[in-house]
């Protein structure tokens, strides 16, 4: 009996992967406030910088963080892409703009989708502001933000991005 | 007093989208025996393997290296994985070097590779994380705005990027085991290819690729079996930072400022654009050319776009500092492989091996290699004269 023998090149052998998420205690904290519609970060107690998320120490100074911080709700874009490929699963249609941004408190970016905005219009240095879900739908999650949009206010200075207060004015050292 | 080491033989696969005809273990043996013969040596004169990989996710294939001891010879001797990000080919070789350097062992085989087509190494790298929302898109996406803050620091002209795109292309071209052939490409081509994450343009980006890359690096004594001149390692360094702190320069990143401060001072160099003959720099996206040129000091910062605009870096234009005359990250990227393609170039270089993208009379060459969200990084320098 002869068989034509084909090269095997491929064969479908799906991985799936399902992980538990052991938060910690600063992201635990995190995750609850964000629960209850706030976004929050720690200040480090050597260099007084604020993080978010806070994992419970300082990366630069390595020691740990404690002192908790509310956030504003309002940002500023400290760079930002603007991304034409889907991200799979995500319904999210392309071009999509996602944003490094920091909000007024901390000294750190995170990144998050832009919205309500003319893509060619965003820039370094905008204001921006966070858009909440309905509270009946917030849970552990960042995605309790759906997104930012841009905001009436002036520009902030490129040397200034980062160094705000929660009041959305440069904090005096 | 770290002994001598040098390369003493290379090999790698050709680069391609998918390397059908063979599975990962047969891909690297197919570079181990090539580095094997150009050393003048078998599996038999190995004393220890030092392999190295990306995210095991890459491929699905969860510690490789467990089954990979058999197919690179190692049964009955040492074997040892790294893993450092997109820098591990890098960090693989300096292993390896190291375990020579200490008088430990007498001749490393080492081998990296990546098998791109078996997996998505892009989503495999954009997983959700519990704090934060999902929207990574590959690291194209990840290194898009810092790639935009350079523009705005610097000024530099929008098409700089493009003129590198090009550049490492027609380098490319020139070499017969690059992914990418591309004799005819234009920056126009380039300009016109499919936006991807804005600033960044489909031909600004590295492709996806299957191969391996090896070395073989010996003690001082046993540089003689091959037939070619060795490869002396003059300098060898790793740096590392955390992917994020407030404040942290993420176009200019310390850790690299200090890694290229390191092997410079090891091998002697104060001015690496007058000092080195040629230089192999993990570019994978067009605009790190000119901020590597600055990060590692061939221009003060702000001035690195102009170097690659004048042709500086560039062998089709005769400039004084050619920047990855294989095609680089750009025309050929095995992830995990590429970092040690970057070492190897440079050892073939200095041995005066490299073909059609040889840098007439190449002395002096740097290997360089960058992952995660360049926070890591590893470099070498190698000559052709004994330090």
């Amino acid at each position: 009996m002869s068989e034509a023998r084909e090269p095997v090149t491929g064969i479908e052998a799906p991985v799936y992967l399902q992980y538990q998420f052991t938060a910690g205690r600063a992201p635990s904290r995190f995750l609850s406030a964000l629960k209850q519609g706030r976004l929050t970060g720690q200040r480090c107690p050597g260099c007084s910088q604020v993080y978010i998320p806070p994992r419970g120490a300082c990366p630069a100074c390595g020691i740990a963080t404690e002192e908790e911080v509310t956030l504003s709700n309002k940002a500023t874009v400290q760079s930002f892409t603007i991304v034409y490929i889907p991200i799979p699963g995500n319904p999210i249609k392309p071009p999509y703009i996602v944003a490094n941004l920091v909000p007024d408190g901390a000294n750190i970016s995170f990144i998050h989708l832009l919205s309500e905005c003319v893509n060619e219009e965003v820039h370094i240095g905008q204001r921006v502001q966070a858009v909440w879900k309905p509270e009946a739908e917030w849970d552990y999650k960042m995605d309790n933000i759906i997104y930012y949009k841009p905001l009436d206010e002036p520009d902030v200075p490129v040397e200034l991005i980062g160094k705000l207060g929660v009041d959305g004015r440069e904090v005096q050292p | 007093m770290a002994q001598l080491a040098a390369v003493i033989g290379t090999g790698q696969t050709r680069y391609k989208t998918k390397r059908g005809d063979v599975s990962i273990a047969g891909l690297l043996r197919e570079a181990a025996v090539n580095a094997l013969e150009d050393a003048g040596l078998g599996f038999e004169d190995i004393d220890a393997v030092v392999i190295g990989k990306a995210p095991d996710m890459f491929e699905g294939v969860v510690m490789p290296e467990c089954y990979l001891a058999d197919a690179l010879g190692a049964n009955g001797k040492p074997m040892l994985r790294v893993h450092t990000a997109g820098s591990v080919g890098g960090s693989t070789a300096l292993v390896a070097a190291s375990h020579v350097q200490s008088g430990t062992f007498k001749r490393v085989l080492t081998v990296t590779y990546e098998k791109q087509s078996e997996s998505n190494a892009m989503w495999a790298l954009s997983t959700p994380q519990p704090f934060a929302v999902h929207l990574n898109a590959g690291a194209g996406g990840y290194f898009a705005p810092i790639i935009r803050e350079y523009m705005r620091r610097s000024k530099a002209p929008w098409d700089v990027g493009i003129k590198v795109a090009v550049k490492d292309r027609l380098h490319g071209a020139r070499n017969p085991l690059a992914h990418l052939h591309k004799p005819d490409i234009t920056m126009k081509e380039v300009e016109e290819s499919m936006m991807l994450w804005d600033p960044l343009r489909l031909l600004e980006a590295c492709p996806s690729s299957d191969g391996a890359c090896a070395m073989v690096i010996a003690a001082e004594d046993a540089v003689d079996s091959s037939a070619k001149p060795p490869a002396w390692i003059r300098g060898g360094a790793m740096r590392s930072e955390p992917t994020m702190y407030a404040g942290r320069e993420e176009v200019n990143p310390r850790a690299g400022r200090d890694c290229a401060a390191d092997v410079y001072a090891q091998a002697g160099i104060r001015d690496p654009r007058r000092d080195l003959d040629v230089a192999e720099i993990y570019v994978p996206f067009s605009w790190y050319e000119p901020m590597w040129l600055e990060n590692l000091g061939f221009a003060e910062e702000g001035q690195g776009w102009r170097l690659t605009m004048e042709g500086a870096t560039s062998l089709d234009e005769g400039g004084d500092i050619p920047w990855n005359p294989s095609g680089g990250v750009l025309s050929s990227n095995p992830i995990g492989a590429s970092g040690m393609i970057r070492f190897a170039e440079a050892a073939r270089q200095v041995r005066g091996d490299a073909g059609a993208h040889q840098v007439e009379g190449a002395k002096l060459a740097m290997g360089h290699a960058y992952g995660g969200g360049a926070q890591f990084f590893s470099m070498w320098i190698v000559g052709a004269d004994k330090p």
